[in-house]
């Protein structure tokens, strides 16, 4: 029956062995998405792009790449001087790390601030977790690679955490380092572990994907659609608007590529690693900088350390600390404040993160880090219950339908 | 609103993007004072007279301390200079090569793919003739330092008297711009230290300024062709973005 939809004789040939067209058919056409769907929903097909981008460039650079304490700093200065467009490969490769990031952090505020991690998608969530861990992971071992000061001092530091874990820590670093210190193994085993994330993540995005398909997209009101009033399907109506982030996104991207390259890196990774010489500040690049703030707000290592896996912990498990009903800010005015509180505050958490720990930033660090936890231990659980929410619209129609007209 | 939402987030990124140079602020009293710079902006691009004289300052100032170990002769060609000249420079430099048939290493005239020799083997040597200080390399100094170009600049050009509460240690001087005050180089220009063959001033600030010019298309050779690209791309991405919200308006039409 599927097969009969295709004019093409060859497309319903394979169609009939291989029900890829099918499948894919399904997904453009049958797929129901809510018919109200803002920007803010652009930005997983964003990540996925830039997830695709990454992969791209990067085989491009591992081709030209030398994995080797002597060679890794120029290898790079080879990409950037020789190597035809390899400067443009690379400088994409840089910044649209940045950029993944960006983007990924306005997906997860974007679930955060419609409740899109509430039943029934806790487990669509708790995958994007653990997909942002991953990224996390591959970041930090991509840094490491061009073997410039920060990329040095920054493994040094990094992986030196795991020296708080009791008994066992000492050991780990060294399994980590494969060796006393930050060296040519450590540099071998993070390439060889940069090159195979991305694909562990592509398989989690595809989990990702399918828990989402499962219930369709949140939305904006944040209730389920009620039938096909409320819906569209997917083609042409979110892949023509996710077209116009998807051009937003180049056009920024293009925007830092050409003109701007450097300016989320640091300078200091334009000095080849020294380990004979410590930099004046070692920070970590700037997407880490709020869970670094969080790790040195505490003055025990051990204790930083897990705090700052407690913070990325917490959101595993947000859909049973919020237990309120309701899943859009929409109509939760003390959620709501809340919410731009806690963007604040991991604002601030990221500009304290690029400070050095003296002073008054420790304090303000301390500060951040406590309404961090207390908006999600505390404020979440009690504003389930205590919050009076304003009332639903009875279906997704009945709002867009009314938006609608009030704009015209 | 969909509005605002679009604004929240370019703002978003906006301050992602403006929150990353206060990281690379050093400390103490630096002073940096803005050249101008020809390479500035989208439309920028290198002074070729500024590079060719920058060059010159590099070859008989600073060449003796510090090195350029990722530069090789034949990439003179974006300074303007024909092969004939890069053949003719490259000759004036004396490169290692070999082992020969009898399985000797021996010296020869450098060639235009030869990288430019450095002037000491080996940090150690660097050190032991520079009262224990290590010259930097100069081909990547104008990426792997904050504000590299008006640093640069301010660095050649920022030579003083101490004030009278810092005491200056033997073989260190007084510099307003860099990190700490006191810096290990003795300061490389004081004005008409090269003859210049075009007439352009060789005050303290000209070459500076030239040998800035210099320096930063060493640390960034490809500058003038991103940008060239860049243009062309953020207009095709323009009108690309431009004909999407066009198309999808009239695709969501019969929705609204």
């Amino acid at each position: 029956m599927a097969a009969e939809k295709f004019s093409n004789p060859v497309v319903r040939w394979v169609d009939h062995r291989l029900p890829i067209f099918s499948m894919l058919d399904h997904e453009k056409y049958d797929y129901p998405v809510p018919k109200n769907l803002n920007y803010f929903w652009n930005f997983g097909v964003l990540a996925g792009m830039a997830l695709v981008i990454m992969i791209v460039t990067g085989i491009v650079l591992a081709m030209n790449y030398t994995a080797h304490v002597d060679h890794a700093f120029s290898s790079v200065e080879r990409i950037m001087r020789d190597v035809n467009h390899g400067w443009l490969i690379r400088y994409i490769h840089m910044n649209t790390a940045s950029f993944f990031f960006i983007v990924v952090y306005i997906h997860i505020f974007r679930g955060l601030y419609y409740g899109s991690y509430k039943a029934p998608r806790e487990l669509l969530w708790m995958l994007g977790v653990v997909i942002f861990l991953l990224m996390m992971a591959t970041a930090f071992m991509g840094y490491v690679l061009p073997w410039g000061q920060m990329s040095f001092w920054g493994a040094t530091v990094i992986t030196n955490l795991f020296s708080a874990i009791p008994f066992v820590g000492e050991s780990i670093v060294t399994f980590l380092w494969g060796g006393f210190s930050v060296d040519n193994p450590t540099l071998n085993r993070f390439f060889s572990l940069h090159y195979l994330m991305p694909f562990v993540i592509a398989g989690v995005v595809v989990l990702h994907i399918i828990a989402l398909h499962r219930f369709g997209s949140n939305n904006p009101i944040g209730i389920d659609a009620k039938g096909p009033q409320d819906t569209i399907s997917f083609h042409p109506y979110y892949t023509i608007k996710d077209m116009v982030g998807v051009a937003m996104f180049l056009l920024l991207l293009a925007v830092a590529v050409f003109f701007f390259p450097n300016a989320m890196g640091h300078p200091d990774n334009y000095i080849p690693a020294n380990p004979m010489q410590t930099p004046a500040h070692i920070v970590p690049e700037w997407y880490f900088l709020p869970f670094y703030a969080i790790l040195r707000a505490v003055p025990d290592k051990l204790g930083g350390v897990l705090l700052m896996f407690a913070a990325i912990f917490v959101l595993f498990v947000l859909p049973w600390l919020d237990r309120s009903p309701v899943r859009s800010a929409r109509f939760r005015p003390m959620f709501r404040i809340f919410f731009w509180l806690l963007f604040i505050d991991c604002i601030a958490l990221g500009y304290l993160g690029g400070k050095p720990a003296e002073g008054i930033y420790v304090l303000l660090s301390r500060i951040a880090t406590g309404w961090y936890f207390l908006h999600f231990l505390v404020l979440l659980p009690m504003l389930s219950i205590f919050e009076t929410t304003k009332p639903l619209p009875k279906s997704i129609s009945e709002p867009v339908l009314a938006t609608a007209k009030g704009v015209a | 609103m969909r509005r605002v939402l679009i604004a929240a987030a370019v703002a978003c990124l906006a301050a992602v993007g403006l929150s990353t140079p206060v990281l690379a602020a050093g400390a103490g009293s630096v002073k940096l004072q803005a050249g101008e710079w020809s390479f500035a902006g989208p439309f920028g691009y290198f002074d070729k007279g500024a590079m060719q004289r920058g060059f010159q300052v590099y070859r008989e100032v600073c060449a003796g301390c510090h090195g350029m170990e990722y530069i090789a002769f034949r990439n003179l060609a974006d300074l303007g200079y024909n092969e004939a000249e890069i053949k003719a420079i490259a000759a004036e430099y004396e490169v290692m090569d070999g082992p020969d048939d009898e399985g000797e290493m021996f010296m020869r005239p450098a060639r235009p793919a030869d990288l430019m020799p450095t002037p000491y083997r080996n940090d150690n040597e660097a050190r032991a003739n520079n009262n224990g200080a290590l010259p930097p390399d100069l081909s990547l100094i104008a990426k792997a330092r904050a504000n590299g170009a008006d640093y640069l600049y301010s660095l050649i050009l920022g030579y003083d008297e101490a004030p009278a509460d810092v005491e200056v240690p033997d073989g260190m001087y007084y510099n307003s711009a860099y990190s700490g005050n006191l810096i290990a180089m003795p300061q490389p220009i004081y004005g008409d230290d090269v003859e210049y063959t075009d007439g352009a001033p060789s005050t303290p600030e000209g070459l500076a300024s030239d040998l800035t010019h210099f320096l930063m298309w060493a640390a960034e050779p490809k500058m003038e062709i991103r940008k060239r690209i860049g243009v062309a791309a953020v207009f095709f991405l323009s009108i690309f973005l431009i004909m999407s919200y066009l198309a999808k308006r009239r695709v969501w039409a019969e929705i609204h």
